[in-house]
């Protein structure tokens, strides 16, 4: 299954990469476009204005950027490693990206111990996104501990939003 | 004495004016308390507090004062005091303020022993016109040193963040939280200030930055600069008994770990070396120890290493984690957080006998730190849903809370004396 999953990704992968020239200008007329030595681009370019670069698709799961964690634990757990890898090898396609992974952690505990968590789980994806092909210097990490929580309220429906790594592209 | 004031009115720094009331709600009491009369000082009136007010509330917050009513007598010098009518106290106070030409405040005051029927003190204060509640503060503890023989924290301060949505200020106010000033505010998290051991500098983490960067800044001149900026968390001051250095917690080099540097800025050494988290630092008394918190042995628990680094040992074993120690300032026993059954209380440890006290029951306590005198512990608490401070004293009787009328209280510390 992940072998499937990782042949399905390259297979993306390399399908943007080929795609690339057609990138963001609306193709007709712009004269960059003139000068863009990519004749292959020009296909699909009588519909509306693509995005190729599977960031930008909604249905890609690289459109998923958020790592759950259990309480205390800073394990990339099965569920989320697909997505962290797919970003991976994006990119290590890509040298030009760079991302920043935000650690969080929910307000149980020290506001200075999960000032520690938030970063040892924004490292565990970070190792992830590296292992999967990305360079260690396009990804750094912060951790905001429990100092910006997305939801707020002593339970575990908030304290679960809250245990989070995002993966931010810059 | 007149030293004493002069150096405290320095320390009233330019300031967003004081958010007045705040409510106060005392549950519990000392084994003896002391019946106690503060009578309405003669002039009061004219300042802007009555100082015999402050003085009462100081005292009744204490938990070893039980404040008698005077019930309309009302002398002003020592021939008007009549004992007969006092018997049913131990103690009163009698005295006068005056406002002098040049603004200045002229406070006189005397305690009086009802049963020996003699004068226990007698001093006269003059002060700048501002400073009525900081001689209110300095008369109970006066009478408080009087009476328990330990040094009174009534003048000491405290330091804390109010978050307001996006809003956090840094504030700085009397003990008893009221003379609120807001140091420092931001539209990013602010945490963690450590005051330095002289009073005079707050160390504390912001994320302007992007990230958590520990600053510096003088209360006197309100002058700030970046203290660690290292790529990572810069996290966790806590200064050194002798002001020469201070522990931090840095992730540049990986997980979190407690590095040394000089209040310049210079002379970084890293002194933990584990993977785990190692953070929340703070020295013993006489600068030879460091207690910290660390999940190295798998949950999180307090340790204690020779401040130049070294063997830790571990320290607690009862629950399921402990966080946040501090040392108290006889150095005989340590406050934290205690975790367990999902809830965070506060408790001291005895480092002789290694028992726990658990000190509060409602199991969201956190971020603890003792008075300078050692007989208190200030907190952070929630009341509906609010973060608010509170206090209980060290031998768990007497608890308080301090609800300020807006925003979301965190991260308290107790301020040193001041010298």
């Amino acid at each position: 299954m992940k072998k499937l999953m990782s042949v399905l990704l390259l297979g993306m992968l390399a399908a943007c990469a080929s795609d690339q020239p057609a990138e963001v200008e609306p193709a007709p007329a712009a004269p960059v476009q003139a000068a863009e030595p990519a004749p292959a681009a020009q296909a699909p370019q009588a519909a509306a204005p693509v995005s190729t670069d599977a960031l930008d698709d909604a249905n890609s799961i690289l459109a998923k950027r958020e790592t759950f964690f259990d309480f205390d634990k800073s394990n990339v757990k099965e569920e989320y490693k697909p997505m962290v890898q797919a970003h991976g090898q994006y990119l290590a396609g890509r040298a030009d990206r760079k991302v920043v992974v935000e650690g969080n952690a929910d307000e149980r505990g020290s506001s200075e111990y999960n000032i520690g968590l938030g970063n040892r789980r924004a490292d565990a994806v970070k190792k992830m996104l590296v292992v999967s092909g990305a360079k260690s210097d396009q990804v750094s990490v912060v951790s905001f501990g429990e100092e910006k929580p997305r939801a707020t309220g002593h339970n575990e429906a908030a304290w679960s939003q809250n245990r989070r790594a995002d993966i931010v592209y810059k | 004495m007149v030293m004493r004031f002069i150096l405290f009115s320095c320390l009233v720094f330019a300031a967003l004016p004081a958010r007045a009331t705040l409510d106060i709600e005392i549950t519990g009491a000392g084994e003896h308390q002391i019946p106690i009369s503060i009578v309405p000082f003669e002039g009061e009136d004219a300042l802007a507090q009555k100082i015999s007010a402050v003085i009462a509330s100081d005292l009744k917050r204490s938990g070893l004062f039980r404040l008698v009513d005077p019930a309309g007598k009302a002398p002003q010098e020592m021939r008007d005091v009549l004992y007969s009518e006092w018997s049913d106290v131990d103690a009163l106070t009698i005295g006068s303020a005056k406002v002098l030409p040049d603004g200045r405040i002229e406070v006189k005051f005397r305690l009086l022993d009802t049963h020996k029927q003699s004068q226990l003190l007698g001093q006269s204060v003059v002060s700048k016109g501002d400073q009525v509640r900081a001689i209110a503060h300095r008369i109970a503890d006066m009478i408080y040193e009087k009476f328990t023989g330990d040094t009174g924290v009534f003048s000491t301060r405290i330091a804390y963040v109010n978050r307001e949505g996006q809003l956090n200020r840094l504030v700085v106010a009397d003990s008893d939280g009221y003379g609120e000033q807001s140091v420092l505010s931001l539209k990013q998290p602010i945490m963690s200030p450590s005051w330095s051991p002289d009073g005079s500098h707050l160390a504390y983490v912001t994320f302007e930055q992007g990230r958590a960067v520990t600053y510096v800044q003088s209360l006197f001149t309100r002058q700030r600069f970046a203290l660690a900026a290292f790529p990572g968390s810069n996290s966790a001051p806590a200064w050194a008994p002798d002001g020469k250095q201070l522990a931090i917690v840095l992730t540049r080099d990986g997980t979190s770990s407690i590095y040394l540097i000089r209040p310049d800025g210079s002379g970084l050494r890293r002194i933990t070396y584990s993977d785990a988290i190692d953070t929340e630092p703070s020295f013993s008394p006489d600068g030879r120890y460091l207690l910290f918190a660390s999940d190295r042995g798998g949950s999180v628990q307090i340790y204690r290493m020779p401040a130049e680094g070294g063997y830790a040992e571990r320290m607690t074993f009862e629950g399921n984690n402990n966080f946040s120690p501090r040392y108290s300032p006889d150095g005989n026993n340590f406050v934290f957080m205690h975790g367990t059954g999902g809830q965070f209380y506060i408790a001291t440890q005895d480092f002789k006998t290694r028992q726990i006290q658990v000190l509060t029951d409602v199991g969201w306590e956190k971020k603890p730190s003792f008075a300078p005198n050692g007989k208190i512990v200030l907190f952070a608490t929630e009341s509906l849903g609010r973060g608010i401070l509170a206090t209980v004293s060290s031998d768990g009787r007497v608890k308080q809370k301090m609800i300020p009328q807006q925003g979301d209280i965190r991260e308290p510390m107790w301020g040193p004396f001041l010298k």
